[in-house]
């Protein structure tokens, strides 16, 4: 070979990776989540505000996080318990009906806190860059605030009836993680919704007291009729409450219904994610 | 040098007009029908930009491509409406471009609004923090800065007092201060410094020249020229959504400038004129001002020349005289001119029609807009006035780093701009 022959071999182009790319169309949903875990104080710190603000314009102000699923407990008491006479599984009605209200209050709270948080957060949303799923993670934040008070009760109430922990307890996390997750998945994609079709908030409400209807909470699983329960079992909140009432009273765990809610969980999650990445290109542009 | 931007062919459309009322059943139906497969499209398909197929839409950036260096200070220009806005947004990625691409090399941080994130019922401190954290900056990074901030913007009494008993003025200082404490290697700043009052300007002004020393890569948007002649490396010029011009701050200044004044008027037609005054004959036809350049213009640099022309055509031979009365926009009486005062054109041939024009070697005027009142009158009856209209024609003025130091006297200390010669004595 010729040494003249390579005479004046180009420098390759140094290979720089560009932090980030702004491109029509752009975005995975693991770089969407990856942002997020980046921006991680941020959510902290909206969920901070959101709590800081609540109870800086109320009187009662920590108490509601009490009083609600307390007060709702009551009224059922004595609707359904005394009234109606609706079984209880054994248990006193007042504590059957409490264990299944606080996470109930949770998921109410996190979804229609989630669903109108975008709008509320006008000017953040066409004024700084951050990764919007920030927003209605801080609203569930938010909820899961109220959630642990009103667990703190609970477990007070547990005591009171002298209901002992079992070895139910060791299922809580995970049950927990998935009433979250469930939380996160529909609020955040009515977030997104919201932002197009102001019609979720109207809705809403109507749909969420359906929905407490047709999940056990203020009645056990066994008060469907059989060849029906099937269908309550497409509810993901069906599996996940009546696992929390079994983790905490020491009943039998169903474990079909809390593996098809594990299942349904993960996919609303999915496609939540995925369904607001696509949405949110146009937020700053229709909101 | 490898540049810290990269912009490829960025287009940003947007989607305007609001859909068709619907009048007939079967419209409403129709309408029906597209909203649930729209609905349907949105819950499988999401996004995508927002705008569909029939929709009227107006393109906000076009095709726009340029490379920034680091530590370039790049200024942007326009009219208001041209793009420059959209596209920091895009940069910014508060909103998704259309097609085309972007490469950025560093973290952005963007001033697009001051006070971004802050809460009437939170505290000074507490929006610091909050602030802070939605622009990117650690909550370790703002603790180290808090002082620094709380100093810059001179609240250091009321940090704990909830922001909505803030003045106006504290409330832009407070959150100017957060947003100049971000350390971002990118830089991107939109007509933020415009508000706050002088004092303020200055301050902001020294600290964007701080940033840029320090070699940060600034994008400045812009409509005081004065301060991007003095702060820009270079400058972008944006026109309807495309770029129109890229280089030396000043040349492109300059040809924003050139091509500000074509896009106005500087004729009126006066011949059917309303605001001619009782008792006048139409004898004005039309008024022209120009500035030198040779084609009629509404719009002038600080200093330039000025000639305003008035056509006329009189029902029999006249020896014109001609008085203007400029005014500012409020109405206020600035100064008048005529030639009957110095009479001019007093022993000239009788008219009957023509053209008389008044020349200015350099108008001393700030920046704003201003009115001219035409008299017009004939030597052989020079008591009383035969045509005045008021409010004949206005002109803007617009700024120039006349003194070359990118400062002017504030608009609020007068009209007129004029300078003196200054010595200093003493040891």
């Amino acid at each position: 070979m010729e040494a003249s022959a390579c005479e004046s071999v180009a420098a390759a182009p140094e290979t720089r990776v560009p932090s980030f790319v702004i491109e029509a169309r752009r975005g995975s949903l693991w770089v969407g989540l990856g942002e997020l875990w980046t921006h991680r104080e941020l959510l902290y710190f909206l969920a901070w505000r959101d709590v800081k603000l609540r109870y800086r314009q109320t009187a009662l102000g920590v108490l509601w996080a009490v009083l609600q699923p307390f007060l709702m407990m009551v009224v059922f008491t004595v609707l359904f318990g005394r009234l109606a006479h609706i079984p209880s599984d054994d248990l006193p009605y007042p504590i059957f009906a409490f264990v299944g209200l606080v996470p109930w209050q949770f998921f109410q709270n996190a979804v229609s806190q989630s669903s109108a948080s975008l709008i509320g957060n006008v000017q953040l949303v066409t004024k700084v860059y951050f990764p919007r799923m920030a927003i209605p993670g801080a609203a569930v934040g938010t909820a899961l605030v109220d959630f642990a008070i009103s667990s703190a009760i609970l477990f007070a109430m547990m005591a009171f009836y002298g209901i002992a922990p079992c070895a139910g307890i060791a299922m809580l996390p995970v049950l927990i993680t998935m009433l979250a997750l469930f939380a996160g998945a529909v609020g955040m994609w009515l977030a997104g919704m919201n932002v197009k079709y102001r019609d979720v908030k109207y809705v809403l409400p109507f749909v969420l007291q359906l929905w407490m209807f047709a999940t056990p909470v203020i009645y056990p699983t066994n008060f469907v009729p059989a060849q029906w329960r099937w269908i309550l079992m497409l509810n993901p909140l069906a599996g996940i409450i009546g696992g929390l009432r079994s983790a905490l009273l020491g009943k039998t765990f169903d474990w079909p219904a809390i593996g098809i809610a594990a299942v349904l969980t993960l996919g609303a999650a999915v496609y939540a994610v995925w369904s607001f990445r696509r949405m949110e290109r146009s937020f700053a542009d229709v909101i | 040098m490898q540049p810290i931007i990269r912009v490829q062919n960025l287009s940003k459309r947007y989607r305007i007009g609001s859909h068709e009322p619907y009048h007939t059943l079967r419209e409403s139906i129709i309408r029906a029908a597209s909203v649930s497969a729209r609905l349907a499209r949105t819950m499988l398909g999401g996004g995508g930009d927002g705008v569909r197929k029939n929709d009227h839409h107006v393109w906000a950036l076009r095709d726009v491509s340029f490379d920034v260096m680091s530590g370039e200070v790049l200024g942007l220009i326009g009219r208001n409406g041209a793009g420059k806005s959209t596209l920091l947004k895009v940069l910014s990625r508060i909103t998704e471009p259309s097609a085309g691409r972007a490469e950025i090399y560093g973290r952005i941080g963007s001033l697009l609004e001051v006070g971004t994130g802050f809460h009437a019922e939170l505290t000074g401190r507490e929006n610091i923090y909050l602030s802070g954290v939605l622009l990117g900056m650690r909550r370790a990074e703002i603790h180290r800065k808090f002082d620094e901030i709380v100093a810059f913007a001179e609240v250091e009494k009321f940090i704990d007092t909830p922001v909505k008993h803030y003045s106006s003025g504290m409330h832009v200082r407070l959150g100017f201060a957060v947003t100049a404490h971000l350390e971002p290697e990118i830089l991107l700043v939109d007509e933020v410094l415009a508000v706050g009052d002088v004092a303020f300007q200055k301050k902001c002004m020294g600290k964007m020249g701080e940033v840029a020393r320090a070699g940060r890569t600034i994008i400045f948007v812009s409509h005081n020229m004065a301060s991007i002649e003095a702060l820009c490396d270079s400058c972008l010029l944006i026109n309807g959504g495309r770029l129109e011009a890229r280089g030396e701050p000043t040349q492109v200044v300059m040809r924003y400038m050139t091509s500000e004044l074509r896009a106005h008027n500087g004729v009126r037609s006066l011949a059917g004129d309303q605001g001619r005054s009782a008792g006048s004959t139409p004898i004005m036809r039309s008024v022209s001002l120009d500035a030198g350049e040779g084609i009629p213009t509404g719009v002038l640099r600080m200093g330039s020349p000025l000639a305003v022309g008035v056509e006329f055509a009189a029902p029999g031979p006249v020896r014109p005289i001609l008085g203007l009365g400029l005014r500012t926009a409020d109405g206020a009486p600035l100064f008048a001119v005529s030639n009957r005062f110095t009479n001019e054109g007093w022993d000239g041939e009788g008219k009957k029609s023509g053209k008389i024009a008044c020349s200015f070697e350099r108008l001393p005027l700030m920046p704003g807009t201003y009115l001219l009142d035409l008299f017009f009158g004939d030597f052989g009856e020079p008591s009383r006035d035969l045509d005045v209209i008021r409010e004949a024609i206005s002109f803007e003025v617009v700024p120039a780093d006349l003194l070359g130091t990118g400062r002017l006297p504030h608009a609020g200390d007068g009209p007129i701009f004029w300078t003196g010669q200054w010595t200093v004595t003493g040891s």
